[in-house]
């Protein structure tokens, strides 16, 4: 890796339910610009990591900082306002609103006006209201669902939903985005457009967290992988050492699957 | 064309004074629209945040205490041997200070409780409502119990040159709850359009997501406890000046529920909701009275209630409304829109 100035540090983390030990001790580190994948098999710690970096879950010890602002004890809504916005595995969308309404309240962070100001319907209110507007468009057309614009979120595919997910995520403006298995029921073409779609992300200078059970893709996709298993990190490498990492293909892509 | 319907409906609702001789029907039309105006302040909190307050009756109560003991004056024993003396003030303060009391108290009863949604929240907004009551019954020296606070003056308006207009006929009165009803109406429209409205569209929707893209969870229930108990103690105050004697019964758990029964009706989550809902359950007890006892009267609201629910499941207005836009789109196919249709479209 070159000399990249880190965006996201995740130190000694670990997170226990009672007994149970979800991640053990998680420490690796997120360069400014890119595109880093976790993977792991079905219970592997992934979600609970992703969880932990934003506010959703405090770990039971060690520290997440954000452009070396400690992360301990923000809450939810004051983490996104680091710029560092997050995906879901399912809850992706605003189910009854439509697709350009769900763009607006994903729009929250740049249309903070004064209520007061609201109310009375001032200038600089209705100003702000026309710049989310057309920055609503924008944001529709970049993911390509201009023709959906009016439908109800909650009435479109699957595929789809994703993408409203991650136009959600990019109306917060993020500087770092965490993907939560973003191409899970996307089919082979909805997940090649996807694929361009985070490359047009990360060129305008977003950083890129993933986790996707999608082998192809996440190989494409990644300038670096960290594979978890059962909490703990088993490997850490570019796509190309973690494919002929003998732990890796032991623990989770099985016997012979080194050429997926 | 939503225009139209709008001042439409205001012109009619406006007119109904130069028509109306009834007395009684005016009157059952002025208490129906006061209690419109607690729905709608309901149906902020109900309907567009998602929390249901079922103690919603006491920042209407407050509202009215406040109002009546400011415009009355009070001598009460502060703990030490104190007395504290109030004189009569005007009663268009006391309307202020029910709605900056009630409000504060909305803060209160929103900081307090919406760390413990959902049913955790109805139940601290009944135990709020029933402890004031309580101490509306018990604080003799204060409310005179369940004797009532009598005598409570007519609202007075200062018209500035010409001294004060003190409103005592029903007409007048009417009018004044009309003009507070639409303020509170645009007030509720402007809010739920905004930004902020968006923000409580979706925490109700999505309170996870909302979350993650910035939205402040406490901040923004919080804004809407407030303005909805601000609301309601307009209503309050406007209840005792007209009314003009209140006791403990105001903050009886049947209000709450009447206000709950407008907004369910009528649609919660839509703003003309509560307004219809308002409308038919005020003015259905006036239509029931001379072939109905009252006992068998809440046995007729129950089952107008379960008829409008079975044949329009989401309220009046929304499930009307749905059928008109099937209705519209059934013809026309909804054209796919391009960028400069929606990057140019005016705000709401």
């Amino acid at each position: 890796m070159t000399a990249r100035s880190i965006a996201m540090t995740i130190d000694q983390v670990a997170v226990r339910f009672g007994g149970l030990v979800a991640i053990s001790d998680m420490s690796f580190e997120v360069g400014e610009g890119e595109i880093v994948s976790l993977i792991g098999p079905n219970g592997a710690g992934k979600t609970t990591a992703f969880n932990v970096m934003t506010g959703f879950l405090t770990p039971s010890a060690g520290r997440v900082a954000y452009r070396n602002t400690a992360l301990a004890g923000l809450k939810p809504h004051e983490i996104a306002d680091l710029g560092l916005i997050r995906t879901f595995q399912r809850t992706s969308v605003f189910p009854n609103d439509t697709v350009y309404d769900n763009l607006l309240i994903g729009l929250h962070r740049q249309g903070r006006v004064r209520l007061l100001d609201a109310i009375l319907s001032l200038p600089g209110a209705r100003a702000s209201e026309r710049k989310l507007r057309q920055r609503a468009g924008e944001l529709l057309e970049w993911v390509g669902l201009e023709r959906r614009a009016h439908d109800a979120a909650g009435s479109l595919s699957y595929g789809e939903q994703r993408l409203v997910g991650v136009a959600l995520a990019l109306a917060a403006e993020p500087s770092m985005l965490l993907l939560d298995e973003p191409v899970s029921g996307m089919n082979a073409s909805e997940t090649h457009r996807f694929v361009e779609l985070i490359r047009g992300i990360r060129d305008r200078g977003i950083t890129i967290l993933l986790v996707e059970h999608d082998m192809p893709m996440v190989m494409t996709v990644s300038d670096r992988i960290v594979v978890l298993n059962y909490g703990r990190i088993i490997a850490e490498g570019t796509p190309e050492v973690i494919r002929n990492d003998p732990a890796v293909i032991e623990a989770y892509l099985g016997h012979g699957a080194g050429r997926a | 064309m939503r225009a139209a319907v709008t001042i439409l409906a205001v012109a009619a609702l406006a007119s109904v004074p130069l028509w109306l001789r009834d007395p009684y029907l005016l009157n059952a039309l002025i208490t129906t629209g006061i209690f419109v105006i607690g729905a709608m302040s309901l149906n902020l909190l109900l309907g567009f945040t998602g929390q249901l307050s079922l103690g919603h009756i006491a920042f209407f109560g407050i509202g009215a205490y406040v109002s009546a003991l400011t415009s009355l004056g009070f001598d009460i024993g502060l703990p030490g041997g104190f007395r504290l003396v109030h004189t009569p003030w005007p009663p268009i303060l006391g309307f202020v200070l029910a709605i900056l009391i009630a409000g504060l108290c909305g803060y209160f009863v929103g900081l307090l409780s919406f760390r413990v949604r959902g049913a955790y929240f109805v139940i601290v907004t009944i135990s709020f409502a029933e402890v004031v009551r309580l101490v509306a019954l018990n604080w003799v020296e204060l409310t005179q119990g369940p004797l009532a606070l009598t005598n409570i003056p007519f609202i007075a308006l200062p018209l500035p040159g010409l001294g004060e207009l003190t409103l005592r006929t029903k007409m007048q009165n009417y009018y004044l709850v009309l003009v507070v009803a639409l303020i509170a109406y645009l007030l509720i429209a402007r809010l739920v359009h905004s930004h902020f409205g968006r923000s409580m569209r979706g925490l109700m929707e999505n309170e996870t997501l909302a979350v993650s893209v910035g939205i402040d969870v406490t901040r923004t229930l919080t804004i809407a406890a407030v303005i909805s108990a601000a609301i309601a103690g307009a209503a309050g105050s406007l209840y005792a000046h007209y009314i003009r004697i209140i006791d403990p019964e105001v903050f009886a758990f049947i209000n709450t529920v009447t206000m709950v029964i407008m907004v369910i009706s009528g649609g919660k989550g839509s703003l003309a909701g509560p307004v219809v809902g308002g409308l038919i359950f005020g003015l259905l007890p006036v239509a029931l009275r001379p072939v109905m006892a009252p006992e068998a009267q809440w046995i007729a609201y129950g089952g107008v209630l379960i008829a409008i629910l079975f044949v329009l499941p989401r309220g009046i207005v929304p499930s009307l409304a749905q059928r008109l836009t099937r209705r519209r789109s059934g013809t026309t196919a909804l054209a796919p829109v391009t960028l400069t249709e929606t990057g140019a479209k005016e705000p709401a």
